[in-house]
């Protein structure tokens, strides 16, 4: 089969598209039909090919994104309420109820974790580190 | 007794441009970039659902080989000698598809093999990997 041409090409360049879409856009307003829409499809045909491919319905997906993005903020030390604000949530109530559910734990304690773990990544980041690879590229004395 | 492999890694020409197609373009997670003495950096990353896994993103440096070692290895890397490894997908046309859109380059398509589906993409210093769906 060349490289090209093989079946139902249009289909997974749509689906891929309708997940790059929501990947740019997760921090506005994203309905199902705006992504169906970016896909070409009716709403629940979209449905049923986006999860087949990502493990996720659409929506399931922006919201995973939408919560990686403000965990990668609350790990940069910024404050709960700019995670929130910044992946497109509206309410406070509302980020921090699914961040539970998602992470298991809520952005607060989470903020808290995220400290914890960077101070002992700066006090001793060494101990992070295989030896044997330490000591060949010269961190440690052999 | 072993009982896991935990870090594997895959040498690279360049650490920031290989964290841009390994967390960018391929979707993974860090899981540690730590500046280390000497201008080093330990960076590593893992598949999304691989949490417990480490890819060691290793520069090809004179620190941990001779200098006409480095030299070659810096070769065989961006002739595309080493294969690193086979990566799986749940749909491999639409993954496929998305990461051409990335700017991931592909060397094959996807093609039925006995075994699934497998498409064949290079990283960004050469290195080449297996993508497949499996039956």
């Amino acid at each position: 089969m060349t490289l090209e041409k093989y079946p139902k090409v249009y289909l997974y360049r749509r689906i891929a598209q309708a997940k790059l879409f929501i990947d740019a856009n997760f921090a506005g307003e994203i309905d199902l039909e705006n992504i169906a829409d970016e896909a070409f499809y009716s709403k629940f045909h979209f449905i049923r090919l986006f999860k087949n491919a990502y493990g996720k319905t659409p929506h399931q997906y922006l919201t995973t994104v939408r919560i990686d993005k403000a965990k990668q903020i609350l790990q940069l030390e910024k404050p709960v309420s700019l995670a929130c604000n910044s992946v497109g949530f509206e309410s406070l109530g509302s980020f921090s109820r699914l961040f539970k559910q998602i992470v298991g734990i809520t952005p607060s304690a989470y903020l808290d974790q995220q400290k914890d773990i960077k101070n002992k990544l700066n006090a001793s980041p060494l101990t992070f580190v295989p030896g044997c690879f330490a000591q060949n590229y010269g961190w440690i004395k052999k | 007794m072993i009982t896991k492999l935990t870090h594997a890694p895959v040498l690279v020409l360049d650490q920031e441009s290989a964290y841009d197609f390994y967390v960018n373009k391929l979707g993974f997670k860090v899981k540690l970039d730590l500046p280390m003495p000497k201008d080093g950096r330990w960076l590593t990353v893992y598949p999304p659902d691989q949490p417990d896994f480490e890819i060691i993103l290793a520069p090809v440096t004179r620190s941990f080989h001779s200098k006409e070692t480095t030299k070659a290895l810096k070769q065989l890397v961006s002739e595309g000698a080493f294969g690193c490894g086979v990566f799986t997908c749940k749909d491999i046309y639409v993954t496929y598809e998305e990461l051409k859109a990335k700017g991931v380059q592909f060397s094959k398509a996807p093609t039925k093999e006995f075994y699934g589906t497998e498409a064949i993409f290079k990283d960004d210093s050469g290195n080449w990997f297996s993508l497949a769906q499996l039956v």
